[in-house]
């Protein structure tokens, strides 16, 4: 469960910017990827949890999911991956381990009211 | 009423980890130190393989272990055995260990005075897969008993590791463990992933594991020599 250290993290992040900036948080937006090794829902109710104790209450978090991208040796481009089980390019199958995207786990944007 | 207005920011929410983990690396690579992350599930022997493997490497080399656990110190006091220097972490309620607490439990320990530094994560294989903790070498253990389909159970971690150890390799026919199937499944979620059998217990397995560590802590220092 270290979905709840997360969610802090990212609320310590977003009260560090409205402080600088001066402006109410309206919504965090937060780019999750597949491999990230979040899930979405556990941080959700940790963030639901986390969000009381901060000066953000009100702060909504609303999540990107981020599929795996590899890159194709043999198509040499990026493709999409089956599943995360299964780290290949779904178009001909060759396995790739070279990942494009799919491990974020990043605070990309706020939405601020002043 | 304004109508809110959208600021990007783009930090990536471990950041202060990854910094940490960032400086670590630097301290190890000048220390000349091979820093090693064994994670897996609870159970799957990391306590045992680690003694063995501290035991076999200390004729050769200077070597020191972390070892995190939940709430006991019944870890460090069996790695003690092994003669080299040892101590636990204990995570209270954290269910992986954090750059953080690395810098902080090396304290006083000379890293010039080291080859080689095991970590011993907490036993989970969630967690773990986020945090950066400076190592040269992420090494997922997975023994016989837990079944073929791990991996695919717990992809994020097998897909960050660089390195599997198949453990307990002397229960494998008891178990009717099928080798075929538990590489195809290592592979499917990490391709190209080298995997290593041993068992501590008949130390079957066990030398390749040193020859491997051994030659890739070689290709890092060389690197490091050859650079500087």
């Amino acid at each position: 469960m270290h979905e709840l250290s997360i969610a802090m993290s990212i609320l310590d992040m977003a009260e560090e910017e409205c402080g600088r900036r001066g402006a109410e948080v309206e919504a965090i937006h937060v780019k999750l990827g597949a491999l990230s090794g979040v899930l979405k829902e556990a941080l959700l109710s940790a963030y639901d949890l986390a969000r009381t104790e901060t000066t953000l209450p009100a702060a909504q978090l609303i999540i990107e999911e981020v599929p795996v991208m590899i890159f194709c040796p043999r198509c040499q481009a990026p493709r999409s991956v089956p599943s995360i089980q299964h780290l290949c390019c779904s178009e001909c199958e060759t396995p790739s381990s070279e990942i494009l995207q799919g491990r974020e786990l990043q605070v990309v944007a706020l939405e601020l009211r002043s | 009423m304004n109508s809110p207005r959208i600021v990007e920011v783009r930090k990536n929410i471990l950041k202060q980890n990854d910094e940490i983990a960032h400086a670590l690396r630097g301290r190890f690579e000048e220390a000349g130190v091979f820093v090693v992350n064994l994670v897996s599930s609870p159970g799957s022997g990391k306590t045992a393989f680690l003694e063995s493997t501290l035991t076999k490497l200390r004729t050769d080399f200077r070597v020191a272990a972390l070892v995190g656990d939940l709430a006991t110190e019944n870890d460090a006091i069996r790695l003690a055995r092994s003669q080299v220097p040892v101590r636990q972490i204990i995570t209270g309620t954290v269910c992986h260990l954090e750059a953080a607490m690395i810098e902080r439990n090396l304290k006083d320990w000379n890293l010039h005075e080291l080859d080689f530094l095991f970590v011993e994560n907490v036993g989970n294989l969630v967690c773990p897969s986020s945090y950066d903790l400076g190592e040269n070498l992420r090494v997922v253990l997975m023994s016989v008993t837990e079944g073929e389909d791990k991996p695919l159970k717990y992809p994020t971690i097998v897909n960050s590791a660089d390195v599997a150890v198949i453990t307990k390799t002397d229960l494998a026919d008891a178990v009717e463990f099928d080798w075929p199937v538990a590489a195809k499944n290592l592979r499917a979620v990490r391709p190209g992933i080298e995997i290593l059998q041993v068992s501590a217990k008949s130390g079957s397995g066990m030398d390749a594991w040193l020859q491997f560590i051994t030659s890739q802590r070689r290709d890092v220092v060389e690197h490091l020599v050859w650079h500087s």
